[in-house]
């Protein structure tokens, strides 16, 4: 898969949903779970888990709604593959961390908030 | 030798990989605290997983991930013994690969 510069490089998140999964929205759906810290002393690594209790499961991204460039990451599932990721990922400032999940044409969402206490962009 | 640090259990059909990479994931937004100068992006840009010689997952990154990241997944199937490899590929056009195999 090419890197999507499009997407990685949007600076809003509806722009980066729709350049990432083609639809700007998508339905909340509490069948993500999303593992994160409620409060990071740290925004330089915030430990982000995401698991979905959803057939067929496509894609998995990742966004960071207040950073300069939300979306974090995105992966892509192989057949074989168990719908969750866990990494660590980097926060500007409190903001709520957004699970994407595609399974076939289908698109879910579910959000949590992360306090951050000291950003992790530098500056 | 490769700075990839992995780890793949197998438990009850599943296999759960764990791996650390090194690498300073610089978003490109960052100044030097000395001379004030953005300092250049730099960081891993896709990560393939593959088990036994297929992709598992592919893992595509912005800067946003932190520094020496770490990465987790799962897959159904892999047998104690099984090769995983991991390789990324950053912005400038480099890469790193390591493999391990499954343990029980």
């Amino acid at each position: 898969a090419d890197w999507n510069e499009a997407a990685f490089k949007a600076k809003e998140m509806p722009e980066a949903l729709s350049a990432l999964v083609g639809s700007e929205s998508a339905e909340r759906d509490g069948r993500i779970h999303i593992k994160a810290p409620d409060i990071a002393e740290n925004g330089a690594v915030v430990p982000v888990t995401v698991e979905a209790e959803i057939d067929g499961v496509t894609s998995i991204a990742i966004f960071a709604e207040k950073n300069q460039t939300p979306l974090i990451a995105a992966f892509e599932l192989g057949p074989n593959a168990m719908p969750f990721a866990s990494t660590r990922i980097k926060m500007a400032e409190t903001a709520d961390v957004t699970a994407v999940v595609k399974a076939g044409d289908q698109v879910f969402r579910n959000s949590r908030t992360v306090k951050v206490t000291i950003g992790g962009c530098g500056g | 030798m490769s700075d990839i640090k992995i780890r793949a259990k197998s438990k009850n059909g599943v296999t759960t990989v764990k791996c650390l990479m090194s690498h300073p994931m610089e978003t490109g937004l960052r100044k030097d605290s000395k001379s004030g100068e953005l300092i250049p992006a730099h960081f891993i840009q896709e990560v393939v997983c593959k088990a036994k010689g297929e992709v598992v997952m592919t893992a595509s990154w912005s800067g946003g991930v932190s520094k020496n990241p770490y990465l987790s997944f799962k897959f159904a199937g892999g047998a104690e013994g099984d090769p995983v490899e991991i390789t990324w590929t950053d912005n400038r056009g480099q890469t790193q690969s390591a493999t391990t195999t499954i343990s029980s």
